[in-house]
């Protein structure tokens, strides 16, 4: 791990009595792009906000490098930031918009005139200088808004959701253009985002935060595999939700059988997890779609529910099939149709089930008492099979 | 520092003299006795006799600047016009043109020498009192200078008003006649409603029509009444009508805040969406349309137009009587060319001045609000929305005295005219930039704060530029407003220091009524030009700045 650059330390942030950031607690390495992920009013924007020197911390430090800068104005902390809106002013035109920190900085004209150049041919603004705002396209506008927070030559970029302006074809662009100048410049960077794609594509890191705290970070991959908290998995696009009875034995979890499911056991992982009910969670596209009167019981490993199907839709690449499970509805992937009414076995494989203690208040009466189907569940794997 | 001083400013001229007011209303009687001034005047049969008379005039007026701006919003909204521009410019003249014109205009038209009801055998019979000077006559004159008021509220609202409501009537098949009294009014009533108390604030305030057709007809109302106590009396009536503007100011501000509940607990929030686009003609409703408008703001203005150039009061009307003897007679007085350059210079330096303290105090007020602030920025709301006739006494309470340290009094000079107006006509600046600088996205200023402004670069070159547009406007309709200005200078004038509005009057009230006619034609003309001028170059502000603009 490279050496702290950019160190958040326990930050919280009230706005009157509404605590926005509770204890906030993030390091960045020098040149990393760490994404913000979080649905809106999660706090994001008030952390980047709060980075940039635009709110002050009830408590906490934030420093770079070696400096506190917790106090200090946001012009002397050595950052840039693109707003949402972009922020351009209108009365100015591109080069003037791009040049104008330098102005402030008293730097030579020729000096302006050349670094405003250079950003506009690293941007592709070259002959658009004498343009004001109001004359440019969304992306053209959106890259000069990166021109000048470039220019004054940050230590640190701070991105406040700067695509969500834009239509999203060129946002699709617009994220590898961004990330592959980042790279270039080797700059540090903090993207605010609510997508979670955009997080994915972009970042090295990806923090998310939910209601001021930091629900999980970690590499992509990492967060979008091992969702450490329902809210997690659910963000990340587990959207498919169970309560089943089971609890931990030794190195395996083990799910008790229900009235739509059979008893299955799947590896801890060092997962934490107490007895009782279950939270699974599981993406449409993790889980795979059988006939039931085709096979018997699939044989495959994971868990295994038994459904109908309700409705069936193409939303492009696989089907997308609403399956009636026990009470409850799942959306499962597969790449041929079903037709509605058919019975189905879903399975779905140990890696894609995402296995969380169930909140108290979301276990349904109809269950029976965990003690039992947990006694229940140990006689099944008992009996001889 | 910048809050200081804005504290300071606003504290000279609008804190202290409605303090000094305050302080001189609610002195000891002769007797001793507590608040014992105040009792006695309230108690005075002129006193009620004043007060009925503005009741009584306001609240007919009223009713007659309702039914006239909301039947005219309803026609120029839901109605397409060939002729909106012009009709939309001459129902808002009224505005532009100063209430001693305004009244001036009618008493031409309607008295025994009317130029304009004489030949065809309409006026009253020679040596009979002119109608209008009478209960009826102040309010229909002050209903038609108020009527704007209305309309432009009426007509907001429905601008505002989403189409889509009205098709989603349509397509239920709700009858035309339903949608109007089933939708769009109770929508649009909050607005009708507001526009009213409005109109009632400017009612009990207005000088200049009760001055001009009161006072001859003796109808004494609350502005007359302490107008012609100071003129009597001098600075020693000041107790007596310190009471009176006390109670006028309290009317007013009873009428603000009804309006404020009314646009906050009736007004419905409406969704955004695209407004009506009216596309019914109605030809024959379009001509009656044009007539009444014409008779309402531009005949009365022939009448004063054919007055001024008749060289004597009586004399008939015809291509051989005409001359511009009356024009030439006011331009070749020095008085009269006095108040022109005065009135010039006052309203051009008024304007600059408010709009030089508006635009930091707009700055501070939206991107760094403080308690401060707040105070302030209700407080310079004040001296606008009360009469002028307060306004203009507490000038003369705070200021009669010399002032300390110097040892010189400005009354008398043009410096408390200069106050006065600076008080009186902030918010006509102030409150366009404060919009525009509220519709402008605050990161523009974060941004430039990020790059390293400092404050005072900031408000120069990224906040100027924005509210630039909105400043010029409220500049422009204070030049307007201010070249006319009558109540407040009626009480502060002094000799040299004369203001077009003040001439006026002056030439009505020693019987010159030709010559009254001809500088209040010749004022009316500057600004009228002033305003087509804008319209014209006004190309470059940003739509919706002009007051009077589509």
């Amino acid at each position: 791990m490279p050496e702290k650059f950019l160190q958040i330390d326990n930050i919280s942030v009230s706005y009157g009595a509404n605590r926005i950031l509770d204890g906030i607690d993030l390091h960045i390495a020098e040149g990393e792009f760490i994404a913000l992920l979080g649905s809106s009013g999660c706090g994001k924007t008030t952390l980047l906000r709060t980075i940039a020197g635009f709110a002050q911390p009830a408590a906490g430090a934030i420093r770079v490098g070696s400096r506190d800068v917790t106090t200090l104005p946001p012009d002397r902390r050595g950052m840039a930031l693109v707003f949402q809106s972009y922020a351009l002013w209108p009365h100015m035109t591109v080069a003037q918009n791009i040049g104008y920190g330098l102005k402030l900085r008293r730097r030579s004209a020729a000096d302006i005139a050349g670094t405003v150049a250079e950003m506009e041919r690293l941007l592709g603004l070259t002959g658009l200088s004498a343009r004001k705002p109001a004359e440019l396209s969304g992306g053209q506008r959106q890259r000069v808004a990166l021109g000048r927070a470039l220019a004054i030559n940050p230590e640190i970029l701070l991105l406040d959701e700067p695509m969500s302006n834009l239509d999203a074809r060129i946002r699709l662009q617009v994220r590898h253009e961004i990330r592959a100048l980042q790279q270039k410049l080797g700059i540090t960077t903090v993207h605010v985002t609510h997508d979670r794609e955009e997080a994915m594509v972009m970042a090295d890191r990806i923090v998310i935060l939910n209601a001021g705290r930091i629900a999980q970070e970690g590499r992509p991959e990492a967060v979008y595999n091992r969702p450490q908290t329902a809210f997690v998995a659910a963000f990340m696009g587990a959207e498919n939700k169970l309560i089943l009875p089971g609890g931990i034995d030794g190195d395996i979890i083990a799910i008790a059988a229900g009235a739509s499911n059979a008893a299955c056991r799947v590896p801890r992982g060092g997962r934490m997890l107490s007895t009782g009910h279950l939270e699974a969670r599981f993406r449409a596209e993790a889980a795979t779609l059988e006939e039931r009167s085709l096979a018997g019981v699939p044989n495959g490993e994971g868990l295994v529910l038994a459904g109908d199907i309700v409705d069936v839709s193409y939303p492009g690449g696989l089907w997308r099939h609403t399956v009636r499970v026990g009470s409850e509805m799942i959306q499962v992937d597969a790449p041929r149709a079903c037709a509605p009414g058919t019975a189905v076995h879903v399975t779905i494989a140990p890696d894609n089930l995402f296995l969380f203690d169930a909140p108290a208040g979301t276990i349904p009466a109809a269950l029976p008492h965990p003690a039992t189907v947990l006694n229940e569940a140990r006689v099944l794997e008992a009996s001889p099979n | 520092m910048l809050v200081s001083f804005l504290v300071v400013y606003v504290a000279l001229t609008t804190l202290w003299p409605l303090a000094r007011l305050f302080a001189h209303a609610l002195q000891p009687g002769e007797d001793g006795t507590h608040l014992g001034l105040m009792l006695t005047t309230l108690a005075s049969r002129s006193t009620l006799r004043a007060l009925s008379g503005t009741l009584q005039t306001s609240v007919l007026s009223v009713l007659i600047s309702t039914l006239l701006g909301v039947a005219l919003a309803f026609a120029v909204s839901l109605l397409k016009l060939r002729t909106r521009p012009a009709l939309t410019f001459l129902i808002l003249m009224p505005l532009i043109v100063p209430s001693q014109t305004m009244a001036l205009a009618w008493i031409e038209l309607l008295g025994a020498q009317s130029p304009i009801l004489k030949p065809l055998g309409l006026a009253p019979p020679p040596g009979a009192t002119n109608p209008l000077y009478s209960t009826g006559g102040i309010a229909l004159v002050m209903g038609i200078e108020h009527m704007p008021l209305v309309f432009i509220a009426v007509r907001a609202a429905l601008r505002a008003l989403p189409a889509d409501l009205v098709e989603a009537a349509r397509i239920l098949g709700i009858p035309a006649s339903r949608i109007g009294r089933g939708i769009v009014l109770p929508i649009v009533m909050p607005s009708v409603l507001a526009g009213s108390l409005i109109a009632f604030t400017a009612a009990i305030g207005n000088f200049g029509v009760p001055a001009l057709l009161g006072i001859p007809g003796r109808i004494p109302v609350l502005t007359t009444q302490i107008y012609q106590r100071l003129n009597g009396f001098g600075p020693a009536a000041s107790g007596q009508v310190a009471t009176l503007a006390l109670l006028l100011a309290l009317m007013a501000a009873l009428a603000i805040v009804s309006r404020n509940l009314v646009t906050k607990r009736f007004a419905v929030p409406l969704p955004a969406g695209a407004p009506f686009v009216p596309r019914r003609r109605a030809p024959a409703v379009e001509v009656l349309l044009c007539l009444v408008v014409i008779a309402l703001s531009l005949v009365p203005l022939a009448a004063l137009a054919m007055t001024a150039l008749l060289p004597a009061v009586g004399v008939p009307f015809g291509a051989d009587t005409v001359s511009l003897d009356q024009f030439r007679g006011v331009l070749d007085n020095d008085a009269v060319r006095r108040a022109f350059a005065n009135s010039l210079l006052l309203a051009c330096v008024t304007a600059l001045l408010c709009g030089l303290v508006s635009i930091p105090f707009a700055f501070l007020c939206i991107r760094r609000p403080n308690p401060v602030l707040k105070v302030l920025d209700t407080a310079i709301e004040v001296p606008w929305v009360v009469p002028g006739t307060v306004v203009a006494l507490g000038m003369i309470l705070a200021f009669l005295k010399p002032l300390p340290l110097i040892g010189v009094s400005i009354y008398g000079t043009m410096t408390i005219l200069v106050i006065a107006y600076l008080a009186r006509f902030l918010p006509l600046v102030l409150r366009p930039i404060a919009a525009a600088a509220q519709s402008a996205d605050p990161a523009l200023d974060e941004a430039a704060r990020v790059a390293g402004a400092g404050l005072a670069r900031r408000i120069l070159s990224i906040f100027f530029p924005g509210v630039l547009p909105a400043a010029v406007a409220g500049a422009i309709v204070i030049v307007m407003t201010a070249l006319n200005e009558l109540t407040v200078s009626s009480l502060l004038w002094s000799s040299g220091n004369e203001t077009i509005g003040v001439m006026i009057f002056a030439l009505q009230y020693e019987g010159n009524s030709t010559a009254a006619a001809a500088v209040a034609l010749l004022s009316t003309f500057l600004v009228t030009a002033l305003a087509v001028i804008v319209t014209a170059t006004g190309g470059w502000l940003p739509k919706g700045t002009l007051p009077w603009g589509e």
